[in-house]
């Protein structure tokens, strides 16, 4: 049967979703269209996902429960580790996926767009292992603020061409990453980093990330002897930590999936990216889904200390689940989640990211039913951040 | 009909469609360039609406949107231009932009406002077939505005079919893929592309856009079907030299050999 949370034939979660895109992009969202469940489906891409998941991203990420944590919020708190994985966050699942779906196209250059970098150095990885040519688009705005994130990439023998157009960051290198694959429609695939962009790619990034919940029910079963948790606690930007984190669990009405965006200084200050708050419905990126706007339609460049959680929109499925009161949406600003990441540091012993340390400050907004189960998706470690943590620390 | 209609029913050779973006160089440039163009001998100006995100344009038009938007271009302003416009002038109009805009609008207010000041068609490129055939098509009728759909190289005949079907004004091949905005000429292995759309879509009015930028390309796209487009390289032109109107006069005089 299927599941009012999945697409319909035609790329819709509910109302948004879709491939909203120009004639030139049509050829190559339709190849991968017409074959991305083939190939994910089949027996031989199966057992090479989940070898290199197994044996090179070195999964399944733990789930470790938090004492001190749980003591402090007087609740069973889980930390799904993605901050463990190779490359330190969730985003090599999907570049694992998408490479070997690239490879099974017979492309021979892949581009991609990053924001904080992980993405970036995750499709890095993956071509340097596989030994594809790979051009990341970033922000000029990122590539300063992530340095070393930009040394990785490079080390690994990708390319960074800055994105100089717009807000140059994240919005700006997704469209010259689109831009750049209307020119080069041959033999290139874009890997998109997140569940957003036209249909397949919400879909199938959702079922690269997919992992993360799939282990997490194993896991959570083997640890509590229930299956499920009540809660799951995730970021979102675009969305897909978010999504593999709650794609196992989209139709158990009794988890509760609580997101947190980035409201960067404050939700009416001019400089958030609290996309589903300050957002209307609209296209970005090819998709139909919410948006900062002006009212002439004018994307707006969003703010975010975090240059992963910085876009102006969401991911169609994120979109469906709030339009349709299945998520709830807390709006976190810098000053919370730095807050928040040094908590999470000096209680557990975990320096998450900037874009993770969003998720933690929702465990002082909601109210937790006591000894109720929380799962944390920790997307990312910490690593990248150190800059900005110890200038505003003060270390 | 509209004026786009009726111009391809008595015009079949070396229509030539203007292209530059709303509010830029200057935020009322229009009122200037379009009357120019018109006296010149332009057969159809397809005015942008500037857009954040234009994903399907090259870099001038890019540059040009960031400029107009910066000026304070928007689109209730850009229907009372075009309704000071149409006081004077009956030159054949499209609007190009993105769904997006549409949307936001409202796209019935924007229907209804864009006929109401005299806008004769549209290409939103963004704007997929399926969802203009099932959703779009009556309320376009209604308001006696045109579309335009565009047509690649890759797009298969199945599609160029369908996209030619729905195209009431005109269907807009693409010359080459890549972005516009780029110099390369019209090559010998685009013709048999041309060829192609012309024996799938007969009886549809094709103008070839992208890449054309001079006489030579002009005429050489203009001779593969009815006319051909010129976006970046007028955008361009208005750059360099001082003078709207007298700028669009001498670029028109150039394509046409005049």
């Amino acid at each position: 049967m299927a599941s009012k949370y999945t697409i319909d034939e035609n790329g819709f979660y509910g109302k948004f979703g879709g491939a909203y895109i120009p004639e030139m992009l049509h050829h190559n969202i339709d190849e991968l269209q017409k074959n991305y469940v083939r190939i994910s489906n089949s027996e031989s891409f199966k057992k090479d996902f989940d070898q290199l998941l197994k044996d090179y991203v070195g999964r399944p990420s733990p789930l470790y429960f938090a004492e001190n944590l749980s003591k402090k919020y007087n609740a069973n708190i889980y930390l799904k580790r993605e901050d463990l994985n190779h490359t330190g966050s969730h985003k090599i699942n999907n570049t694992i996926g998408q490479i070997l779906l690239a490879k099974e196209l017979n492309k021979k250059r892949i581009i991609a767009e990053t924001g904080a970098g992980q993405h970036g150095v995750a499709t890095a990885t993956v071509c340097a292992l596989m030994g594809i040519d790979c051009i990341v688009y970033m922000g000029a705005i990122d590539i300063e603020r992530q340095a070393a994130n930009v040394s990785r990439m490079k080390m690994l023998g990708a390319e960074v061409r800055p994105a100089l157009s717009g807000s140059q960051t994240l919005k700006d290198a997704t469209n010259e990453a689109i831009r750049d694959w209307i020119n080069n429609p041959e033999d290139t695939h874009y890997i998109i980093g997140s569940v957003v962009g036209p249909h397949p790619y919400p879909d199938m990034v959702a079922k690269f990330q997919s992992v993360i919940s799939a282990e997490m029910k194993i896991q959570l079963e083997e640890q509590t002897g229930r299956n499920y948790p009540d809660y799951i606690l995730a970021c979102v930007g675009g969305g897909s930590n978010a999504a593999g984190a709650f794609y196992h669990f989209l139709n158990n009405a009794d988890v509760q999936f609580y997101l947190a965006e980035a409201a960067g200084k404050g939700i009416d200050t001019g400089h958030s990216a609290a996309t589903s708050i300050l957002g209307s419905e609209g296209i970005i990126h090819g998709a139909r889904t919410l948006l900062m706007q002006t009212e002439d339609g004018q994307i707006i460049e969003p703010y975010s200390i975090s240059a992963g959680l910085d876009y102006p929109g969401i991911g169609p499925l994120h979109a469906h689940l709030i339009d349709s009161n299945r998520a709830e949406v807390f709006p976190v600003t810098d000053e919370e989640a730095l807050d928040a990441a040094l908590m999470l540091t000096r209680t557990e012993g975990i320096i998450p990211a900037l874009e993770t340390a969003h998720a933690f400050s929702i465990l002082d907004k909601m109210d937790i039913e006591p000894k109720s189960i929380v799962v944390v998706n920790v997307s990312g470690r910490g690593d990248k951040d150190l800059p900005t943590y110890k200038s505003h620390f003060n270390f | 009909m509209n004026r786009i209609q009726a111009l391809f029913k008595k015009k079949k050779e070396s229509v030539l469609n203007i292209y530059f973006t709303a509010g830029h160089p200057r935020l009322d440039s229009l009122l200037e360039i379009v009357p120019a163009l018109y006296e010149a001998g332009v057969d159809l100006v397809e005015i942008g609406m500037p857009y954040s995100d234009p994903l399907a344009d090259g870099e001038t038009i890019q540059a040009s949107s960031k400029i107009a938007l910066k000026n304070g271009m928007h689109l209730s302003l850009l229907f009372e231009q075009i309704t000071q416009l149409r006081e004077t002038c009956d030159i054949p109009l499209i609007l190009m932009g993105y769904y997006n805009q549409l949307i936001q609008y409202g796209i019935e207010k924007f229907f209804m406002d864009a006929s109401a000041a005299g806008v004769d068609g549209l290409i939103i490129p963004d704007l997929p077939l399926d969802e203009y055939a099932s959703q779009l098509k009556n309320q376009f009728e209604k308001y006696n505005l045109g579309i335009s759909f565009l047509v690649t190289p890759k797009t298969s005949d199945a599609r160029i079919r369908e996209a030619a079907e729905l195209s009431s004004d005109f269907l807009y091949i693409i010359s080459s893929s890549s972005i516009t905005g780029s110099k390369s000429d019209i090559e010998d292995t685009q013709l048999s592309y041309f060829k192609r759309v012309e024996e799938l879509a007969p009886d549809t009015p094709r103008l070839i856009g992208f890449g054309i930028h001079d006489k030579a390309s002009f005429d050489k796209a203009a001779a593969q079907a009815n006319g051909a487009i010129i976006g970046s390289a007028f955008i361009r032109h208005l750059d360099s030299i001082h003078g709207l109107a007298e700028a669009s006069k001498t670029f028109v005089q150039n394509i046409k050999g005049v």
